[in-house]
């Protein structure tokens, strides 16, 4: 795994080894602050969280990263099959990181503005694919962040 | 259990009357014979590789070369031959090539032999960057210090109903206090900063909870050594990200086998990376731990690192720093150098060029 990652493709293992290998993987991509998780229940349950902690020294101040958040709710729209939605607020949320410009510290950047421009990047995108209902939901949700 | 400290009571004083022979342990003057075991596959040609490069450096080692393959003694019971028993309780030093398990039916693991055997009890690999032999990371220097008798791997299994079955991780307050003060012994005398307990035990609270109160006990005999803990899943998240951070690690058995081998693979992988395990009655055996790779014995293809590495630790062992410095700078020189490598470190040479180019940079160093 540290030598050739891509090697590998879906993983299934036991309970400690899981505990272990996530971690190592998450560890791969960047870290807890930018990885999804999602967790399949009995009865149709799933609840998809962010394995990172509850950092209580940046509360409030506006720092927070939410990579791993909007990933995990990414991740909560597939399994709903909310495709179109998904890979909307995906490419959104991977290009403002690509892009660098507006990043939060964590990523190495300083900005408190990453929200903003993933919710920006969303609109764009919304405009071109004509999901007009999607589209005016986010630019009321804009029209509260400014 | 009384028993088991009465035995190694009994052993130690035999030992004692063993050792009463002229031809015994002093590593610092005079020749010391260590056993050698070269093992199958391309163990027998990167044995002549280490063997040539530590006459080229006169390191004072005469080897005792003996066969492991286990046989049946009496009573059915497999058991290692009783000539390599005899040299490795006379050497109590061992150098060991890569071993093949007999496929042969109900044939133990001779890696398992051999730590029952010997109570090797302490898996220690150092896991050092390899300059001129790139991998995505840099600057690891770290070392892995594994549990090697209990833990996960008791191999205590049973079935509760059908399809339900039961494993048991055995810990042991004697073990783990074993293990612990080896750890802070090994830091103290390789000039190691600091010793890092890993472990589970917000989960595991009653076994790994034991393993870490041992460790702690051993950190307060040994001030002068840094100790830190760190819950297993967080140091395999950090040791991905910046294993830089990290210095000696202690841990019981199966966390040690994830975390050496992940280590390893860090620094290059199994062909370059040296191991030893430490015994009772100060038995010491140091090893390559990559395979016997049947597909190029025989054929000169063989890298003879993770050996030579191996004895390289040997030496250190036994006291003997200066010869281990020079050998080790010989290999990472030629490694570095980039004109002369085997085939899995990206060049194109024979074992034999490889080795006798080692050879001749201990030579310009004498």
């Amino acid at each position: 795994m540290v030598q050739v990652p891509t090697q590998f493709d879906v993983l299934v293992m036991p309970n400690l080894y899981g505990d272990i290998l996530s971690d190592l993987c998450a560890g791969l991509v960047g870290g807890l602050g930018v990885t999804p998780s999602g967790k399949i229940g009995a009865n149709g349950a799933a609840i998809f969280e962010s394995v990172h902690g509850t950092a209580p020294d940046i509360v409030g101040l506006d720092l927070a990263n939410q990579t791993a958040m909007l990933l995990s709710t990414i991740m909560m729209l597939r399994h709903i099959s909310l495709h179109d939605y998904r890979n909307k607020i995906r490419t959104a949320c991977l290009d403002t990181i690509r892009d660098k410009k507006v990043l939060t510290e964590d990523l190495r950047g300083k900005s408190k503005l990453y929200l903003l421009s993933c919710a920006k990047n969303a609109v764009l995108m919304s405009r071109y694919c004509s999901y007009s209902s999607f589209s005016t939901d986010l630019r009321s949700y804009l029209a509260m962040l400014a | 259990m009384a028993g088991n400290a009465w035995r190694s009571a009994v052993s130690r004083v035999v030992g004692a009357f063993k050792n009463a022979t002229p031809q015994s342990r002093t590593f610092t003057r005079g020749m010391q014979t260590v056993t050698l075991i070269p093992g199958d596959g391309i163990g027998p040609e990167i044995s002549v590789a280490v063997m040539k490069i530590f006459e080229a450096a006169k390191a004072p080692i005469q080897w005792e070369e003996r066969n492991v393959t286990a046989i049946k003694g009496p009573g059915g019971k497999w058991m290692i031959p009783p000539d390599a028993k005899e040299s490795m309780d006379k050497n109590k030093i061992g150098l060991k090539g890569p071993l093949k398990t007999p496929i042969a039916a109900g044939h133990p693991s001779m890696n398992l032999l051999l730590r029952k055997t010997f109570d090797l009890y302490a898996n220690v690999r150092p896991c050092v960057s390899i300059e001129g032999y790139k991998t995505p990371y840099t600057d690891v220097n770290l070392v892995t210090i594994r549990e090697n008798t209990e833990g996960e791997y008791s191999g205590i299994e049973h079935v509760i109903v059908d399809g339900v079955v039961q494993s048991i991780k055995l810990i042991t307050e004697q073990a783990s206090q074993r293990i612990a003060e080896y750890a802070f012994e090994y830091a103290r005398n390789n000039q190691r900063a600091s010793v890092t307990a890993v472990h589970k035990a917000n989960i595991m609270r009653m076994s790994d909870g034991l393993f870490l109160r041992k460790c702690r006990e051993a950190a307060e005999k040994h001030r002068d050594v840094k100790f830190t803990e760190m819950y297993l899943d967080t140091v395999c998240l950090n040791m991905v990200q910046d294993p830089t951070q990290f210095d000696v690690l202690v841990m019981p058995n199966l966390y040690g086998d994830i975390l050496s081998d992940l280590c390893a693979g860090l620094i290059g992988g199994l062909g370059v990376t040296p191991s030893g395990n430490i015994g009772a009655n100060g038995v010491a055996i140091f090893e390559s731990v990559h395979g016997t790779a049947p597909d190029i014995a025989g054929k000169d293809m063989a890298n003879p690192t993770a050996l030579l590495l191996s004895a390289v630790m040997m030496l250190r062992h036994m006291g003997l720093h200066g010869h281990a410095k020079k050998i080790e700078a010989a290999c990472f020189d030629t490694i570095r150098d980039e004109k002369v490598r085997t085939k899995d470190l990206g060049g194109n040479s024979k074992c034999s060029e490889f080795t006798d180019a080692i050879c001749q940079r201990v030579r310009d160093m004498n």
